[in-house]
């Protein structure tokens, strides 16, 4: 079988940031009782973190977990790995009513960094950039899609959204990169 | 544009995040009832001037439907509730009473 | 003449010339010059002609509230028309253009209607153009639209070469105008720990204040605001924009701000413009006001400014309006353009002011300075064409008489102050009318109410009403203090600057000069410029019955012209008034609506344009679509591939191949756009048996089930196949274009209906990229890869299996859309590509084809099956298409099911699904309408039913159709009549609908 491929191959823009197509991530929809003992601890040992608060995402090294309702996760592993850790989740979360899948690949994810990402992204989502914390999520829309961001390291800014928009949300994010278009207000 | 609350994850975002969802505590009629109960529950709306209970989802965020009171004249919004409920909560409607004396909305006082 | 003075000019550099062409002619100005300024500093007073006729006019005003000085600039993909003259700033290589003559701007054909202006009067459109009918599109309209109106359209053509973006800003305070009020506003603000937005419209900060300001704690005005500036660019919590302006408030504290990023230098690099969508938790409207016309004879020759612009463009240009400026007021602000032009070595040759007590102390002032001043007289009239000549004096109080006549260049003329009010009113802040000083003001007592019920925007300053410069700075700390209280925080004391106040007389109201003007002068007193609209058209509005303002606005257009009346609002409306007897207030205003002045259409559009306009939906296997002559055909916001064009074949030609090739060997269809919602839970059955039609719990996991799903009201919304994956776990195929809605639909109904029920949804239509694999050789393709078994034992019509396909993690199914051998297999997106080429590697010695969409569409109608959206519109239900059986009867309760019991549902009448072969092979156009015997009440023919698909069946060499027939299924063999568009009639036999394979021998091998 040949290579797994993501959705724009790494496309890559340079601007007032660099703006980056980030390869194939792992991605877990899981869904169920976020209070359950169980639920907790499976979800602790396949994410390498601990549930986090409402709008919270806890990252660990290659793996994370991410709150995106009060019954929803968003889990992150490597992506070879993601199929496995449903399995693991349905093996320790046996005869409990979850739903645990495998949305990787219904995923594309771009990096946004440098020193001006915040306005990048503040020229698309309708989200207060300025107060937006490292260990926050947010599920929004950019233009006229939806994403969900956080922040990956200082002046890096993750952005997930559906792999069929992909080029679209490479195309908006470049726009909005273009050069000459710091806003100078973060 | 309004801005609202999720009573779910608590963001607070502009009206694009959400998605109208037409009236709140709708009773549903299936089969075997009347011709007027089902023509009420499917047809008939409340279109107040003034107090409203709606159904929202927090379309562009956590995906949640929820219910929000919200003043047809003044955009004011009294606040925003869980949609899983028959009726809006106490505190919602002492809210109402307090910003709008002797409101009513459909049986709720 | 208007020229540059050898000194002043605050704004301009005279070190830095600039070069600019205005029709045609190089023109030379200096940094800082806007456009009108420029060219006032060239001798050039007239720079356009009027709407209606034609009339020469010159620039009124220094800023955006001009009315006639508008341009069109740029070329090419950076043209625009309408630009204002007064708030474009030069720079090397503008090129702008007059607009509205024909065929140039000192000699215009047009100016003929304004001798016939006499028989041009309000709703002359109206009274003139009515009869004959048709002679309003042929010959009125095509005239009117050629003689009238003011820049051209940009060539459709020719696509904007700028770039625009929007931005979005949070903000607890924002602060709108930037001089004096706005900057004190901002630092009381700032101080209490507010978050402040400040924005200026403007290049320059301080407003009016640096032409009229005086001194602050005894230095000149444009020192402390130079230190008022620097102390707010110092603080981290402001956040400083000029070229930004306010140009709408709505909802909620939602508040567009347009900043002009690069007009004044296009030589950066960039976007354009951006439109800054703010929510602020106050705004404070620190907009200054606008000085109003006087209406007399001849107020727009041009040459005739208002008073404060006269000495805006010496202060800030440099440039005089004239040599000779008379001086026309009702108040005392206009002795300083007087006091201005004195101080410039210009002459004023007189005064005229047209209260009868005269002004206060800075006319005697003026009088000391040697300048005559004339209490209790106006101008009857001005004379001059292209420019001001002269004007005509005549007593206020009378009738127009002329006294004497004075020789000048210029007029300057005050009609007293109105306050900026439009961004305070556009979200419903209400105003009441100031007797003394004849202007509306916000009413504070009812403001603009945001999310909480409280107001939330605060006027400030001239804004405010307040037009004394010491009680304004004091007004504006006390907005910026009310504002800070509104959101909860403890404004500090910020200490005012000293400021000394000269007595100043009040102001008399003129409405109109003189007082007595009789209907001559009336006739050529302006109120509107820009849409030409003058005094008698306004009094004749009121005599026909237009006493509504906003129905007077629209019968003479006052107001509605691209500055939406800054000028002319109130002098317009206090004219209605007095013709109807009654006081200014009753009158009332026209809405203030956004944007303030116009924004570009590229500043909203912002970044969606071209490629990005809309989000364009892409598969795993879009590349090769691309690469294979995919002509491309948007299915929601999906781009699938319609047909593929193979050499110089037509699409028909290559739909006809696509479908011969599926049917004779192997066809390939990216079915990856198809919804797939997984549903689970122990809830799950009970719970698709309410979604769906059918009855979905008793299907055994590895099964397939086609499934209808309908709404409420009954009518079909989606159809698909589901499949049980486990015990716990449905799989639910959906429309291309209804996976987001279906999924939003059980989203609702799990959280608002039936909560307690334990199942959860995900919406995994992009996981997968899915593959068609259809036609007698699909199952030796598929066994070429190796893996899974798919033969007929190990996998029945209508079953699911999952496993290792040739290497690839698939889930496939046996189920058929063309009523062949067929699979549909599903692989996760990142190996969607690599599958479609594996398969066509593999198909190869099978004649391997690609098939888009169009011919999935015949083939399905060769089998008679539905599609949503053709055979469905949403008034139709499953019992009309011939899917009672898809209906279960066992269950209690299905959504639909209660609908479709009403008694228009069970009626027999209803138009029922049958096929439809023309009689002599052709095909019926779409969309006909099949008809009866007999014309209904409106005398049309009477119709008994309508085609829903229709194609050319490659498979069958002929037409086939499918439709909705009046007792259809009964009326097996006999025929119907069609009558198409292009005049011909198409008679059909009606036939099942199921044209090819009937006994479902080809699928199921």
């Amino acid at each position: 079988m040949s290579e797994a491929r993501s959705a724009l191959a790494g496309a890559r823009f340079a601007g007032i940031a660099h703006v980056e197509e980030a390869g194939l991530v792992g991605m877990i929809s899981f869904r169920g009782d976020l209070g359950h003992a169980k639920v907790k601890s499976a979800v602790k040992a396949v994410a390498g973190a601990a549930i986090p608060k409402p709008r919270g995402v806890a990252l660990a090294g290659a793996t994370g977990v991410a709150w995106m309702s009060p019954d929803e996760l968003l889990i992150l592993v490597p992506h070879a790995e993601a199929d496995a850790v449903v399995a693991k989740l349905s093996t320790a979360l046996k005869g409990q009513h979850f739903m645990a899948e495998n949305v990787s690949d219904a995923r594309a994810v771009f990096t946004v960094t440098g020193p001006h990402a915040r306005e990048v992204i503040g020229k698309l989502a309708p989200v207060d950039m300025s107060r937006f914390a490292e260990g926050e999520i947010r599920r929004t829309r950019l233009a006229q899609v939806a994403a969900a961001l956080w922040i990956s390291a200082p002046d890096s800014i993750t952005v997930v959204c559906f792999r069929s928009g992909a080029q679209y949300m490479f195309d908006l994010l470049s726009a909005a990169a273009q050069e000459g278009s710091a806003v100078g207000v973060y | 544009m309004l801005i609202l609350e999720c009573p779910y994850c608590g963001v607070k975002g502009e009206e694009t995040e959400f998605h109208a969802g037409g009236e709140a505590h709708l009773k549903r009629f299936g089969p075997g009832s009347s011709d007027a109960d089902f023509e009420t529950y499917l047809f008939m709306r409340e279109n107040p001037k003034g107090v409203h209970l709606e159904r929202w989802r927090h379309a562009n965020g956590c995906g949640k439907w929820f219910h929000a009171a919200r003043c047809t004249m003044t955009l004011e919004v009294f606040g925003t509730y869980s949609a899983q409920t028959y009726e809006p909560p106490q505190e919602i409607k002492d809210i109402l009473t307090a910003k709008r004396p002797g409101w009513s909305w459909r049986n709720f006082k | 003449m208007s020229t540059r003075l050898t000194q002043g000019g605050r704004r301009i550099d005279r070190s830095k010339p600039v070069t600019f062409s205005f029709n045609g002619t190089r023109l030379k100005g200096y940094q800082g010059d806007t456009l009108a300024s420029a060219l006032l500093a060239n001798d050039q007073m007239m720079m356009g002609r009027s709407f209606k006729y034609h009339r020469p006019r010159g620039v009124v005003a220094s800023g955006a509230e001009e009315p006639n000085a508008l341009m069109n600039m740029g070329e090419g993909g950076k043209f625009e028309p309408n630009q204002r003259a007064t708030t474009t700033e030069i720079f090397d290589g503008l090129s702008a253009g007059s607009q509205n003559h024909w065929p140039s701007l000192e000699f215009d054909i047009g100016v003929v209607n304004n001798a016939f202006a006499r028989f041009l009067p309000a709703g002359f459109y109206y009274k003139t153009f009515l009869f004959p009918r048709f002679a309003w599109k042929h010959i009125y309209e095509p005239f009117i639209r050629q003689s009238a109106g003011l820049g051209k359209a940009p060539d459709k053509e020719t696509l904007d070469a700028d770039t625009y973006e929007h931005f979005y800003f949070f903000a607890d305070i924002a602060v709108i105008g930037g001089g004096l009020a706005g900057l004190q506003a901002a630092k009381t603000a700032a101080l209490s720990g507010a978050k402040v937005l400040l924005m200026e419209q403007d290049p320059h900060w301080g407003g009016r204040s640096m032409v009229d300001g005086g001194e602050l704690d005894g230095k000149p005005a444009a020192e402390y605001i130079a230190a008022l500036v620097a102390e707010l660019e110092g603080m981290e919590n402001v956040t400083l924009r000029t070229r930004m302006m306010g140009a709408g408030v709505y909802d909620h504290g939602y508040l567009l701000g347009y900043e002009r990023l690069r007009d004044h230098a296009p030589a950066l690099v960039g976007p354009r413009h951006r439109l800054w969508k703010i929510r602020a938790g106050q705004i404070i409207t620190a907009t200054g006001a606008i000085e109003r016309p006087l209406s007399f004879a001849g107020n727009d020759i041009p040459g005739v400014m208002l008073a404060g612009a006269v000495r805006d463009y010496i202060a800030d240009y440099g440039v005089s309006a004239g040599d000779r400026v008379v001086v026309v007021t009702n108040n005392d602000d206009a002795y300083k353009t007087a006091l201005a032009v004195k101080a410039a070595g210009l002459d004023v040759p007189v005064i005229l002011d047209a209260r009868a007590e005269g002004g206060g102390a800075i006319a005697a002032e003026a009088r000391a300075m040697g300048i005559r001043v004339e209490n209790g007289k106006g101008i009857a009239k001005v004379t001059g064409g292209k420019r001001v000549k002269s004007v005509k004096i005549c007593a206020q109080a009378g009738e127009g008489a002329v006294l004497e006549e004075i020789a000048c260049d210029a007029v300057a003329m005050s009609g007293g102050w109105s306050p900026v009010v439009h961004l305070w009113s556009h979200c419903g802040g209400k105003l009441l009318w100031d007797e003394e000083h004849a202007m509306f003001r916000p009413d504070e007592t009812r403001p603009p109410l945001g999310a909480d019920g409280a107001g939330f925007v605060i006027p400030a300053g001239a804004a405010n009403g307040v037009m004394d410069m010491g009680v304004g700075l004091a007004d504006a700390d006390h907005a910026a203090r009310k504002a800070v209280e509104a959101l909860g925080l403890t404004p500090v004391d910020v200490s005012l600057p000293g400021f000394e106040q000269a007595a100043e007389a009040p102001l008399q109201p003129v409405w109109m000069m003189p007082q007595g003007a009789g209907p001559k002068l009336r006739m050529k007193a302006w109120l509107d410029y820009q849409n030409d609209v003058k005094v008698s058209d306004v009094q004749l509005a009121a005599r026909e019955g237009y006493e509504s303002v906003e129905h007077t606005k629209r019968y003479t257009t006052l107001g509605m012209a691209t500055d939406q009346g800054k000028l002319s609002n109130i002098n317009g409306l206090a004219v209605l008034s007095e013709t109807l007897g009654q006081a200014i207030p009753a009158t009332g205003t026209t809405t203030f609506r956004p944007p303030y002045t116009p924004i570009s259409m590229g500043s909203i559009a912002g970044e969606a344009r071209a490629e990005v306009f809309q989000p364009l939906r892409r598969t795993p296997m879009h590349d090769w679509h691309e690469a294979n002559g995919a002509h491309w055909e948007p299915v929601g916001q999906w781009r699938r591939a319609y047909a593929y064009l193979r050499g110089g074949e037509s699409v028909h030609e290559a739909v006809n191949r696509e479908i011969l090739a599926t049917r004779e060997s192997l066809g390939l269809l990216d079915a990856s756009t198809l919804g797939k919602l997984i549903v689970k839970g122990p809830d799950a059955g009970k719970f698709l048996d309410m979604l769906y039609t059918n009855m979905m719990s008793t299907l055994k996991p590895g099964k397939c089930r086609y499934g209808l799903m309908c709404s409420e009201n009954g009518f079909l919304s989606d159809d698909g196949v589901v499949v049980r994956l486990d015990e716990e776990t449905f799989l639910c195929h959906t429309t291309t274009g209804g996976a987001e809605r279906i999924h939003g639909h059980m989203e609702e109904w799990l959280q608002t209906e039936w909560w307690d029920w334990k199942v959860y949804v995900t919406n995994a239509t992009e996981q997968w990229a899915q593959i068609g694999v259809v036609g007698p050789n699909s199952r030796k393709v598929l066994e070429k890869l190796g893996g899974v078994d798919v033969s007929k034992e190990a996998l029945g019509f209508m079953e699911y299996t999952s496993g290792k396909l040739g290497g690839f993690d698939a889930r496939i199914f046996r189920i058929s859309f063309a009523g062949e051998l067929s699979y549909e297999i599903a692989v996760p997106a990142s190996q969607g590509a690599a599958l479609w080429d594996t398969l066509f590697e593999a198909g190869a010695e099978f004649n391997a084809t690609a098939y888009g969409t169009e011919a999935m569409h015949v083939m399905r109608a060769e089998k008679g099956f539905i599609m949503i959206g053709d055979e469905t519109d949403g008034t139709i239900i499953p019992q009309d298409l011939g899917l009672s059986w898809a209906i279960s009867k066992k269950k209690e309760d299905f959504l639909g099911k209660r609908a479709q019991e009403r008694e228009f549902m069970v009626n027999p009448e209803r138009w029922q699904l049958v096929g439809l072969e023309t009689v002599d092979g052709s095909v019926i156009p779409d969309g006909a309408y099949a008809v009866a015997e007999g014309e209904n009440a409106n005398g049309q023919r009477n119709v008994q039913g309508r085609v829903t698909s229709t194609y050319y069946s490659p498979t069958l060499g002929k037409g086939i159709a499918m439709g909705l027939l009046h007792n259809g299924p009964e009326r097996m063999g006999e025929t119907v009549d069609f009558p198409g568009t292009d005049g011909k009639t198409y008679t059909a036999k009606v036939v099942s609908p199921v044209f090819y394979d009937p006994e479902g021998e080809k699928q199921n091998v």
